[in-house]
């Protein structure tokens, strides 16, 4: 401040970092950088298990006030919900997740409807649920992403799901009431948890009968069949000669009905 | 018209015996015995009286009329048009199945409406401007003349006398013989078609086999009883099915669809003991009532319905039938392990899969 005052060229010069400062600048910059990710990355495997464990405990609060009295206190299951034990997180996802749990009325099937829980809630009783036995887990982003080859997942979709889910996905009845649900427009993280756990009257598709990567091109398939439109025109729900024969029982012959009337009508 | 005239008119008394009817009434007029008196018989009631419609009567409505005629074939040549129009402005674009949709829509509007109108419109101008006045038209009778008769007979006679077919009897046998063997190329070649075996030993029997691995459908990789879990069902093909020439006749037969269940659920009978493996078991996939693949499997009430016609087989009863219209359980594979933990085929079916035929023997 000195120097300014009493010299402005000189002052110009001073102004201007010297060269040592600029290292001194990185080595501060750097020090203090590494540091902190030091400091944090450690801190960060620390708050994770805090976090697993507090996941799981409000999981188990969860589980408690809203499954624990049909399924037990401890999954042991009762007289009206089976056991709990070995289902994994993949069962719960898709159970919770997609409101078929809890039960509202005990019936053939426990049907979709709105989920009651928000994704943390059931990400921490899933957690729960599979920090008491292992079980198949929910799958990671990676995994839904792993292959994409629609056509293989086709060919696979028509030998392993088609008979129950229609070959459109569109699914189908099967005894006494229960149905196979239609697949347009679900989750790919649902799909896969409902082929690895097989909720309900569904059978298991684990990964040694379907590979994760088949499992994946099915998801493909679906979501193809999700964003392509019919090319026949209106689908009409993909049920195939069910709807299309009663769409042209009933406006088909209606038509030809109303023009044989017309043809045959005397004109005023 | 006269001389064709078989008397039937409408309802006047004709004067020609020939015809059946009039002389039957003229035979037994008052007969008792016939249900329909001829006295009751209904007098022809003849056309209603002639009704002009609006266009005879309204030259306004005439004109409309016709007006509306030739909006709708110009409404035709409009459809036409759009539907050139729409194929060259909303062309296919291979790989999109939307541009599919629209191109087949727009395209099946124009030419729906290009023949609609024409249609619309004939059927229209005939009801409403063409004549309606009620007509009659006889029917004729088909016999001919006598004259054309006789004319008709003397060309045969010349035709046979000019080219001698009775006289020349050999040509004209063996000209019969010709025309009977020209349809038995066809029938070789049809019946070549057939399978060239007998198909009974072909419907009894499938290729598994003693020691067949049972493997995936479709990629054909062996299955290892650890693999298939409790609730798990697998679609099955025999291995080496893939390197048949005629993989999908065998596979209709061959096609397995294999589950486990827990030991417990199974009610096994006797002779059946070592069909299953560890609960794991095998049952063919084709329907004893017509065929259908049979695999809606329920895991929990281990039932398996047929898409079909809704039988239903009792897994856990050896799929035994307990609704619908199949008639027989679903034939059982009997399965175990190979030294590596594989699972294959302890033999062929028991019993031919699918539905009945007449040679079958069970």
């Amino acid at each position: 401040m000195a120097k300014n005052s009493s010299s402005p060229v000189k002052s110009r010069a001073a102004g201007r970092r010297s060269p040592l400062a600029s290292v001194a600048l990185i080595v501060i910059g750097l020090m203090s950088t590494g540091g902190a990710y030091a400091l944090f990355t450690s801190s960060a495997t620390a708050d994770s298990s805090v976090v697993k464990t507090q996941v799981v405990e409000e999981g188990a609060k969860l589980y408690a006030a809203n499954c624990a009295t049909c399924h037990g206190l401890n999954l042991e299951g009762s007289g009206t919900g089976p056991s709990l034990l070995g289902v994994g997180a993949a069962a719960t996802q898709f159970q919770v997740g997609t409101g078929r749990m809890p039960l509202a009325a005990s019936g053939p099937q426990a049907p979709q409807k709105p989920a009651q829980f928000t994704d943390a809630q059931v990400n921490a009783l899933a957690a729960f649920v599979a920090s008491k036995a292992p079980g198949p887990a929910a799958p990671t982003a990676a995994q839904l992403t792993a292959s994409n080859d629609p056509a293989k997942g086709a060919e696979l979709f028509r030998i392993n799901c088609a008979m129950c889910h229609n070959v459109a996905g569109a699914g189908g009845a099967l005894t006494e009431g229960k149905y196979a649900p239609s697949l347009s427009g679900v989750s790919a993280k649902y799909v896969w948890d409902a082929m690895v756990s097989g909720p309900q009257n569904m059978p298991v598709f684990n990964d040694n009968n379907i590979s994760p990567e088949d499992k994946a091109n099915i998801i493909t398939y679906l979501k193809y069949l999700d964003k392509t439109p019919s090319v026949g025109g209106y689908d009409l729900g993909n049920l195939g000669p069910v709807s299309e024969g009663l769409f042209i029982w009933i406006f088909g012959l209606g038509t030809v009905v109303g023009i044989t009337i017309w043809l045959t009508a005397k004109s005023n | 018209m006269a001389q064709h005239d078989d008397g039937v008119t409408d309802g006047s008394p004709v004067d020609d015996h020939t015809a059946a009817g009039s002389s039957l009434e003229k035979a037994m007029p008052h007969d008792s015995g016939i249900a329909v008196l001829t006295d009751d018989l209904m007098e022809n009631p003849g056309f209603p009286p002639h009704r002009p419609r609006q266009t005879d009567l309204d030259p306004k409505k005439d004109k409309r009329a016709e007006k509306q005629v030739t909006f709708l074939f110009y409404l035709s040549i409009v459809g036409s048009i759009f539907a050139v129009a729409a194929y060259v402005a909303f062309p296919i674009v291979p790989g999109d199945m939307e541009s599919v949709r629209t191109n087949n829509l727009l395209l099946g509007l124009g030419i729906a409406l290009g023949m609609l109108g024409i249609g619309l419109g004939a059927v229209h101008w005939a009801k409403q401007l063409m004549s309606d006045i009620e007509l009659v038209e006889e029917r004729h009778g088909t016999r001919g003349t006598d004259a054309t008769r006789a004319k008709a007979v003397e060309i045969f006679a010349l035709g046979n006398k000019e080219s001698g077919f009775t006289r020349r009897g050999l040509i004209r046998n063996s000209l019969i013989g010709a025309l009977v063997l020209t349809p038995i190329p066809a029938v070789v070649l049809f019946r070549d078609l057939a399978p060239a075996a007998d198909p009974i030993p072909l419907l009894q029997h499938t290729v598994w086999k003693k020691g067949t691995r049972l493997t995936r459908d479709p990629s054909g990789t062996p299955i290892k009883a650890s693999d298939v879990t409790i609730g798990s069902a697998f679609h099955v093909i025999p291995e080496g099915l893939n390197e048949l020439d005629d993989k999908l006749e065998e596979k209709a037969k061959a096609a397995v669809l294999l589950m486990r269940l827990k030991p417990e659920d199974l009610h096994v009978t006797a002779g059946r003991e070592t069909w299953n493996y560890d609960g794991i078991v095998a049952y063919s996939k084709i329907c004893t009532h017509v065929g259908c693949p049979v695999a809606l499997y329920e895991q929990q009430t281990h039932h398996l319905l047929c898409p079909c016609h809704q039988s239903q087989f009792d897994i856990t009863h050896e799929a035994a039938v307990i609704f619908g219209p199949a008639n027989r359980p679903l034939p059982q594979l009997p399965i175990t392990i190979d030294s590596e933990g594989y699972l294959v085929a302890r033999s062929d079916f028991h019993e031919p899969v699918g539905p009945s035929f007449w040679e079958r023997q069970f």
